[in-house]
């Protein structure tokens, strides 16, 4: 081939940071704190709904409807009508997707176009820039930045902010669309109301689409509230609000998300659907629709999931934060998600010449040496920069805290000899 | 001016009236009646002057990849056939139930608390190296299970990745009609031109009509390749025709492919699905084909489990290297619990290639008994079936039928959807129109065409024959 192989809309989005970071946890002796998925099982509602898909009729091992499995959309159109304050139509308001990943991608392909712009706020999952260059559309990034608290209490993931004239800034003529994500990764920010209205009246004022990734919706802490943008006024017609059965249901691996929104902007998501992957598994939706069917009739219980996990995880989250602080680390307190991320600057300055490439940004090397020489594996942050900013945000380090309990102790004997490697 | 004076009245209300919808918003309602919106409709674009809603529909539009992809044959005749007095001869979805040790394999794994978590992006371990193992019996080389396999969303998603991966703006990409139907607007998604070339019959008297009687012009076939051309998609064996390419058509396709350095994607989805008399031939193992070829195959056509949806990509790691980017950009990962069992029922069979009981075996074999007896039906009653050599379906000419369509509406459609719509809606008989696997131009080619599947059950196909049987007594 005497011209490029690859199609030019791959260029830039070939490498991927986390097959490094999965490699190198899968090689050594490590306490996997890195990617986001929990190390314990799903609720056994959860695992009988699965085990009753895939041994009750057989003809569920068939291909169902091409938009998401009809007992499925009926579900979520039902319990998140409530939710979400609309009348929602299971054949036009939603749209079920091979995990909040492969909701995002058939958005961005939809209805970014050669061009488009599209804001994303940094720190940001790190596929939404790949995604919308793949695409054809520029990324315009704006940050969250820390006010930090004066005393010498942790900051929060609250302390993490949008400037208001820096935000309405980014937005130009050829915006098409902000993806926001609350609450996010890997901060554990909970957007507040407040700060939504300030994304809203932006996004009404120039007429761009909402893209919001809230797959942690039930994981917030503290009472705090998750908030979705598509419930404030005069965004519902302008929003795709995108969820995962995988994080809701603590099973990653069954790899069902969807997205939902008016029939204006769905009818698009649906075509590219049609042309990219048309079906998704049936029994897995089976079992996240019954899955649902459980959570509305204990909705807002003590013995509904949604409310039981987040305080199981609320500890796990504190306890994490405890351990961390004993070896001079400084966690930042999230609101909600199943990250928090760690201010390693001390670190920095203490032993500034780790190994590792030319420009490899600190936080990258801290990892590496990390993993190695201390059993632990976390996530350097800066994967979650664009590039230009990556060396502002290279002292921080996420960690997962969606761990069952034994692995947290076994995080803090590492911790302990840490800890003991520190003393003089 | 009394415009204004309402608007200076209302301003005050604006703020109750947007605090009442949050609230409204907020307290989830049982019954969503129309007020809450209405509220929200006042608050969005009068009182608040935001954008009007012409001004939205401009920018809401799609992006222009898909501009013109928004109709699917699947989704207007499966809505179609859903009516249950229907007997669904349609869509290619096997009404028999998979191997009792597939179904077996799955409900084992979903107790298995691990496998509920992500595995690997480009395929979960045990899966790729089984594929490794089975594939590897048909290609002189090895197949490494990380580089030159990938796993994807059914053969659909490795047609996409294939496709989004491989072929760019400008692209030329030929394309064999009839073709399934995804093709076509996969490759303009991509921003590619589709060349179309069609399989042409020949007619031979004395002798029953059978797929391989379809072939393609060679001369016609190498007028279609240019500089320009990035790939060919080729389809054995053969939906919706069940064509078995010959060693002698597919050299014929590599030489072309090898002259004018093209890529082929071979979609081999019905591979094991081959009757008496019939060979499957991988173009990849061809001299000079490795390096340029993608092969998809498909658990749901392999072992009767379209619901799985899971597919994979072999081919050389410089190619299949762009799947892979496309994967970690587009799904990053499939199911798990699925692509183990997928591994386990994978293993099983491949203890057994050469057991009468192994499914690729036995399938066949089943099916081709189902294929007679369509063949035999579809003749009783005056239609002219082309017999399959492969894969799970069969069409016929249905004009000597001369059926009078004339009260079925839209006169602009070809005339194998009207004959399809009137067969469901009088005969309770649904099949697949063929020209919906044509191009605008070739739709006229095909048009006296239509598609039954008989991956379907005895039952099925007895109370299709009651129908035909009928129908026939009908006529005559």
């Amino acid at each position: 081939m005497t011209k490029q192989l690859q199609a030019r809309r791959l260029n830039g989005i070939d490498h991927n940071p986390w097959v490094e970071f999965v490699k190198l946890a899968s090689e050594a002796d490590v306490v996997n704190l890195g990617q986001g998925f929990p190390d314990f099982a799903p609720p056994d509602f959860a695992v009988e709904a699965f085990q009753h898909a895939v041994s009750g009729d057989f003809m569920l091992n068939q291909y169902t409807k091409a938009f998401g499995y009809p007992p499925l959309t009926k579900i979520l159109a039902s319990f998140f009508g409530k939710l979400l304050g609309q009348d929602m139509d299971p054949l036009k308001n939603v749209l079920v997707t091979v995990g909040a990943y492969g909701a995002l991608f058939t958005a961005f392909q939809a209805l970014v176009d050669e061009g488009d712009e599209v804001i994303i706020i940094e720190p940001f999952f790190d596929c939404y820039e790949p995604m919308t260059l793949m695409a054809g559309g520029r990324p315009v990034f704006v940050s969250l930045k820390l006010s930090p608290n004066q005393d010498r209490e942790l900051d929060s993931s609250s302390n993490w902010q949008l400037d208001p004239t820096e935000l309405a800034s980014k937005f130009t003529s050829r915006t098409k669309a902000l993806i926001l994500n609350t609450p996010n990764n890997p901060l554990g920010k909970v957007f507040s109301r407040a700060e939504l209205e300030l994304v809203a009246s932006l996004c009404q004022q120039h007429d761009v689409v909402c893209i919001t990734d809230e797959v942690y919706q039930w994981l917030v802490y503290d009472g705090c509230q998750h908030v979705s943008i598509a419930t404030l006024p005069g965004m519902w017609e302008r929003t795709l609000t995108i969820g995962s059965a995988g994080k809701t249901f603590s099973a990653t691996g069954w790899k069902v998300g969807w997205v939902l929104g008016p029939e204006s902007l769905l009818k698009h998501l649906r075509t590219v659907h049609q042309n990219s992957i048309f079906h998704c598994p049936t029994q897995a939706q089976a079992a996240v629709a019954q899955s649902f069917e459980r959570e509305q009739l204990h909705f807002g219980q003590p013995s509904s999931y949604f409310v039981q996990l987040p305080q199981a995880i609320q500890r796990c989250r504190d306890h994490m934060i405890q351990s961390l602080k004993s070896v001079g680390l400084r966690p930042v307190i999230p609101q909600g998600s199943y990250f928090l991320i760690t201010d390693i600057s001390e670190f920095k300055s203490k032993m500034p010449n780790l190994p590792g490439a030319a420009d490899e940004p600190y936080d990258r090397r801290f990892v590496k040496w990390m993993i190695k020489n201390k059993g632990l594996m976390a996530i350097p942050v800066s994967i979650f920069y664009s590039v230009p900013h990556q060396k502002l945000f290279d002292h921080y380090i996420r960690f997962c805290f969606m761990k069952d309990e034994s692995t947290l102790q076994a995080m803090d004997k590492k911790l302990q000899k840490w800890k003991d490697d520190l003393r003089p | 001016m009394f415009n204004s004076d309402i608007s200076i009245y209302l301003l005050p209300l604006k703020f109750f009236l947007l605090s009442c919808s949050m609230f409204l918003a907020r307290a989830r309602l049982c019954t969503l009646g129309s007020r809450p919106k209405f509220l929200k409709t006042i608050c969005a674009s009068k009182i608040l002057g935001l954008s009007t809603s012409a001004k939205m529909s401009l920018k809401f539009k799609n992006a222009k990849r898909i501009e013109g992809l928004d109709s699917n044959v699947w989704i207007e005749f499966t809505k179609l056939a859903a009516d249950p007095s229907v007997v669904n001869l349609g869509q290619g979805l096997p009404d028999i139930s998979p191997p009792v040790y597939v179904k077996e394999e799955l409900s084992k794994i979903a107790a298995i608390d691990s496998l509920n978590q992500y595995t690997r992006g480009f395929g979960h371990p045990s899966l790729v190296k089984a594929l490794s193992c089975l594939y590897e019996k048909f290609y002189q080389n090895q197949i490494n299970p990380n580089k030159e396999i990938l796993v994807t969303v059914g053969a659909y998603g490795s047609l996409f990745n294939a496709i989004q991966g491989l072929i760019d703006e400008g692209d030329e990409v030929i394309v064999i009609v009839p073709f399934y139907d995804c093709y076509e607007p996969m490759v303009r998604m991509a921003g590619a031109i589709p060349v179309f070339i069609p399989l042409r019959s020949k007619l031979v008297d004395g002798k029953k009509w059978s797929s391989s009687d379809w072939t393609l012009d060679p001369q016609e076939l190498a007028s279609k390749f240019n500089s320009k051309t990035k790939a060919i998609i080729l389809n054995t064996p053969h939906n919706p025709l069940g064509k078995v390419y010959t060693k002698e058509e597919l050299q014929v396709i590599a030489d072309l492919c090898i002259k004018y350095d093209t890529l082929c994607i071979s979609d081999e989805v019905y591979e094991w699905l081959v009757y008496t008399g019939n060979k499957h031939f991988k173009i990849a193992t061809f001299p000079g084909m490795w390096e340029r070829t993608i092969t998809i195959g498909s658990a749901g056509k392999t072992f009767s489990v379209t619901g799985w949806k899971l597919g994979w990509s072999i081919g050389p790691k410089h190619l299949i290297k762009h799947l892979q980017t496309v994967q970690q950009n587009t799904v990053y990962t499939c199911a798990t619990p699925l692509q183990e069992a997928l591994a386990q029922a994978l293993w099983i069979d491949i203890k057994r290639m050469d057991d009468p009981e192994c499914y690729f075996n036995s399938l066949p074999k089943e099916l081709e008994v189902k294929r007679n007896r369509m063949v035999h039906l579809l003749e009783s009653v005056g239609l002219k079936p082309i017999v399959p050599d492969g894969g799970y379906f069969i069409i016929a000419d249905v004009s000597l039928l001369d059926t009078d369509l004339s009260d079925m509406k839209n006169s602009n459609e070809p005339y194998d959807y009207k004959f399809v719509k009137w067969m469901t809606k009088n005969k309770k008989l649904s099949a697949i129109p063929v020209s919906a696997f044509c191009n605008a131009e070739t739709k006229l080619q095909f048009e006296k065409f239509v598609r039954f599947c008989f991956i379907k059950k005895d039952s099925t196909l007895d109370a299709a024959e009651e129908i035909i049987k009928a129908w026939s007594r009908q006529k005559f």
